[in-house]
């Protein structure tokens, strides 16, 4: 009980004191436990380097969410959203940096990727094995709001590029294939986090449509006694991208800190923190070391859907397919 | 005639049990999970989420909000009663409605009233930019968020307590010689103390609770901007169930402490409160 005490007042002066540079990055839902550690190496590194002492600031939501709070006034240093059409959004509305951001650093600036698998129930009840058995009779699927989730956005195109790579397939048949699928959905959370939630503590669903990284992180914190990953035939290939606010890095004097840290996200080190927080790594020595973690997919792109800027016109703005196809309440 | 009596005593055990069963159901049950959950993973478990420097850092920012919202709100809440209940001007109406506002509006818009103002793309949001003030996303906005929302509850206690009192005793008072700062520490404030400590204990729970507007202004920056409200959500959608509601039933605790207060008053002071209150 003392020692309890001893250790608040602690904490107390420790919240206190200031750090010598600090650094704040927005970022989405899913990548809490991933920048926990990466900023604590990337900390120490910069310890080491330059002597200084930093502090890394986190803040987390639905990537839409974030990007909004940015433009509303969020003064990040560096940017990790879920999807480059948020970072766009960003960039439009303040001009805190160049459009061209994401040629700035390799990959798209994407320094990992993921896509979307399933995670059903142990022993996998209703043998769901790929896009096509979603839609069988009873099954009920959890994905998130495409409005609101950038995961959610993911999970509707790779179903669709799924249906439309089907023999005989074509946008029509795509379009009755998501218009079916999302029939069978109960509910739809805002963000990705919400929805696993919802499909893991509240046990709602037989499927949770999911990135990989999520669907990996609920079977480690939840029991892999309890749910499984079921892989499918075709997926999307998720580049969440990253980027320093050069205007606000500018004004709080933080620019070659936050160039950095974003680059350190690409050194071995950090890349296999992130192949061990479940997202695939881009240096391959990283993906081989995990190839058990990460089963290769054929996968399809958003440039395949022609970039996220038309994907998001024709599919998620007001009054686009998920308008036209996605009625509430219907079974 | 036995029959009816019968039937009066059954039905009124109905009703009892009616509501016992719904005081059990949407009071006790929940209020038993939050304690039963906090300590699932025992006392040491309990002890580290609440001392872990994130939790610390809410636990901060929530006692320094309340301090800074409720001494405020006590200030304009008495000033504003006092206007109201012994003054006769223009536009009193109006001013009970404003205060009434808070009580009215989702407590989501009143966070977004504040992006909307001081927002980087709001009203004044380049101004205070070019003078390198923050308003939202940081302490400043918390606070401000918190006030507006928290803002009835004093004088909401107190407007009809002061008109029950009339003006009198601050006539005679006045008629004696007395200055108007001694006539309101002397006569008004004595009047009126116990209905000023409950609007304080109901103003401090909510500020110290609120989740809603402080969710929308405070950008949700770890260690910084997150009060204990918004701490529990993110430790819960962080899989830390029994971290959540170990913050969470420090909450709870601190609006139990308030009602046992309240509690301790009613039965020390319970002839001058109520004498106070009927109203």
């Amino acid at each position: 009980m003392k020692r309890f005490w001893i250790q608040l007042a602690a904490a107390l002066a420790f919240v206190g004191s200031a750090a010598a540079a600090e650094l704040l990055n927005v970022s989405y839902d899913p990548t809490r436990e991933l920048y926990k550690q990466v900023n604590e190496a990337f900390a120490a590194k910069w310890k080491a380097e330059t002597g200084e002492d930093l502090k890394i600031n986190q803040s987390h939501g639905g990537s839409g969410k974030q990007a909004r709070s940015v433009i509303d006034g969020l003064e990040a240093d560096v940017l990790t959203l879920a999807l480059a059409y948020d970072i766009d959004e960003v960039q439009q509305r303040t001009g805190y940096f160049p459009a061209d951001w994401q040629s700035r650093l390799p990959e798209n600036s994407s320094p990992y990727t993921s896509t979307i698998v399933f995670l059903v129930r142990k022993g996998n009840p209703w043998g769901i094995k790929d896009w096509g058995d979603l839609v069988k009779d009873g099954i009920q699927v959890i994905t998130p709001n495409p409005k609101t989730s950038g995961g959610a956005r993911w999970n509707f195109l790779a179903a669709w590029a799924w249906a439309k790579a089907q023999p005989g397939g074509s946008d029509e048949t795509a379009k009755a294939f998501v218009t079916e699928l999302f029939k069978h959905v109960p509910v739809l959370d805002t963000g990705a986090r919400g929805s696993t939630t919802t499909f893991a503590q509240r046990g709602i669903g037989d499927v949770l449509l999911a990135w990989e990284n999520e669907a990996h992180l609920a079977l480690a914190e939840l029991g892999p006694d309890e749910f499984e990953i079921v892989v499918p035939s075709l997926s999307i290939l998720a580049e969440p991208p990253v980027t320093v606010v050069d205007q606000i890095a500018d004004r709080h004097g933080t620019r070659a800190v936050a160039e950095a840290y974003l680059k350190f996200l690409y050194t071995p080190e950090a890349q296999e923190i992130i192949a061990k927080n479940f997202y695939r790594p881009r240096d391959q020595a990283a993906l081989q070391r995990h190839a058990e973690t990460f089963p290769p997919i054929p996968l399809v792109t958003i440039a395949d859907f022609g970039g996220w800027a038309q994907a998001q016109q024709t599919y998620f703005a007001d009054g686009g397919v998920f308008d036209q196809i996605y009625q509430p309440g219907q079974q | 005639m036995t029959a009816s009596l019968i039937a009066r005593a059954a039905f009124r055990t109905a009703l009892v049990l009616i509501g016992v069963a719904f005081v059990t159901l949407v009071v006790l049950l929940p209020l038993a999970t939050v304690f039963e959950e906090a300590f699932r993973k025992g006392w040491s478990y309990f002890a580290e989420a609440v001392s872990e420097p994130d939790a610390v850092a809410s636990i901060r920012l929530t006692l320094i909000v309340a301090a800074i919202a409720v001494p405020l709100n006590v200030i304009f809440g008495v000033a504003a009663a006092w206007a109201i209940a012994k003054f006769e001007f223009r536009g009193k109406g109006v001013l009970i409605a404003l205060i009434d506002l808070p009580f009215s509006v989702s407590p989501v818009v009143s966070g977004l009233i504040y992006v909307l103002l001081y927002g980087a793309h709001g009203w004044f949001g380049p101004e205070l930019q070019a003078m390198g003030v923050k308003v939202i996303f940081s302490v400043v906005g918390i606070v401000l968020a918190t006030v507006f929302v928290t803002f009835p509850f004093v004088a909401r206690e107190l407007i009809p307590l002061m008109q029950e009192q009339g003006t009198q005793e601050e006539e005679a008072a006045i008629t004696l010689g007395a200055s108007g700062w001694r006539t309101f520490f002397s006569v008004t404030l004595p009047n009126i103390k116990w209905g000023l400590l409950y609007g304080v204990l109901l103003c401090n729970a909510r500020a110290m609770g609120e989740f809603g507007a402080v969710s929308v202004v405070s950008g949700h920056i770890r260690g910084q901007t997150n009060t204990m409200p918004l701490h529990v959500e993110i430790l819960y959608n962080d899989y830390d169930i029994a971290g959540a509601f170990a913050v969470a039933s420090l909450l709870a605790g601190l609006a139990l402490v308030t009602l046992i207060a309240k509690l301790g008053l009613e039965w020390r002071y319970g002839g001058e409160l109520a004498a106070a209150r009927k109203h």
